[in-house]
């Protein structure tokens, strides 16, 4: 009978260490999304958008950096000095970088080809360096990994969505099928689109944070 | 005539900010004072031309001997950040105003994608080392050109009545991409 009473009360605070996790892991999504609300890593956002394919495929990309990168800087945060804090991480960001940069090359050339320059260029997207910053070397390594994931599946959704807008607009297709018949507007594929269709998205996800907070 | 070509190719015809979206960043970030966009301009001049320098020489003299090509990004990026810590501790005892100008700025170039960008693209492109000074310096110019006319633009754009969930960020992104266009028009010039 005594054993019952802390394996109850032991119930209780694994639920509510989960429900933290939750939120830790869902505010990546709406109400802390880096693209649409935090502004940040725009350089891939707009850069790799041209269709829904190349957005998802940027996304998971930078997911995976996120994650183990936050998993490398919450393990290793005692050991690192305050002062060159800032060029480890960047060491870490960039190894992981480069695993993804070959690892692509190998298996989906055809991916790598058309996000070109914006693999390398992860290494310098804010939102990697700012997780490991404001995050990871603050906490502990499990919720390292979950803020990683939040984050960079808020990233990689925004990106998905951005890449099926413009696709949609500009040859009428959804991640390569084609949906109408016809040009469609190709603005929207070209670089001036990539601003417009953003700023209205922007505009779009506040409206939907404001009804639902 | 070929270094001038490189210049008006990079400054207009595939402006880096506008047509390659590299540095949005800074764009979207310190553009809201066209004092604030000179001083960066300043900042990215300087330290992308040293920058696509210093790692055109690493690159061509160690790691393509050493047969170590995929150690590029690592190596990139290591030398950009050191490099600008660099260029601050020697700006702050030669030049203590310049230090001054462009002080603050200097840190926030370390995540600038526009010094990497161009020092990857730079390798890439199969340029000599002075073609890709160029290269650097007509980048730099482009981006200054994008930065302070969209900060100038800004400014203007405190003053008139925006509609209320267009204020701020999304209407920047609609300005960028109404210059993205007239910058289109210089497509097919070089």
């Amino acid at each position: 009978m005594q054993l019952l009473v802390p394996t109850k009360h032991l119930w209780k605070v694994k639920k509510k260490i989960d429900m933290n996790q939750w939120k830790n892991f869902s505010k990546g999504l709406l109400k802390e999304n880096a693209v649409f609300v935090l502004i940040l890593g725009m350089c891939p956002t707009l850069g790799v958008t041209t269709s829904a394919t190349n957005g998802l495929g940027m996304g998971l990309a930078t997911t995976f950096v996120l994650i183990m990168s936050n998993l490398v800087v919450s393990l290793v945060k005692n050991l690192i000095p305050d002062k060159v804090r800032i060029p480890a991480f960047i060491v870490i960001i960039a190894a992981f970088v480069t695993v993804v940069e070959l690892v692509m090359k190998g298996y989906v050339p055809a991916l790598f080809d058309a996000l070109g320059l914006f693999i390398p260029l992860i290494v310098v997207n804010c939102v990697v360096l700012g997780r490991a910053e404001a995050f990871a070397s603050k906490n502990t390594v499990w919720s390292s990994i979950v803020d990683g994931a939040g984050m960079g599946i808020g990233f990689t959704m925004a990106l998905t969505i951005l890449g099926a807008v413009r696709e949609l607009l500009g040859s009428g297709a959804f991640f390569g099928m084609k949906l109408i018949s016809g040009d469609g507007l190709l603005l929207f594929i070209l670089p001036p689109g990539a601003f417009l269709a953003l700023g209205y998205l922007i505009v779009l996800a506040n409206m939907i944070k404001e009804k639902t907070s | 005539m070929q270094y001038i070509l490189i210049i008006i190719a990079a400054v207009f015809v595939s402006n880096i900010v506008l047509n390659q979206f590299l540095g949005i960043c800074p764009f979207i970030g310190v553009s809201s004072k066209v004092e604030t966009a000179i001083g960066m301009t300043g900042a990215v001049t300087f330290v992308m031309v040293i920058a696509t320098l210093v790692t055109y020489l690493i690159y061509y003299s160690v790691l393509v001997p050493l047969d170590i090509v995929y150690m590029r990004t690592i190596t990139f990026i290591l030398v950009i950040a050191s490099l600008v810590q660099l260029v601050e501790i020697i700006l702050k005892k030669i030049s203590p105003p310049l230090y001054q100008a462009l002080g603050i700025f200097l840190p926030l170039i370390t995540t600038n994608c526009a010094v990497l960008g161009v020092a990857v693209l730079a390798v890439q492109k199969d340029f000599s080392l002075l073609e890709s000074v160029f290269y650097a310096t007509g980048n730099a110019l482009g981006f200054g050109l994008a930065l302070i006319t969209f900060s100038g633009i800004r400014e203007q754009l405190d003053l008139l009545n925006v509609p209320k969930r267009l204020k701020g960020v999304p209407i920047a992104f609609i300005v960028a991409g109404l210059m993205a266009l007239a910058f289109m028009g210089f497509a097919g010039m070089v």
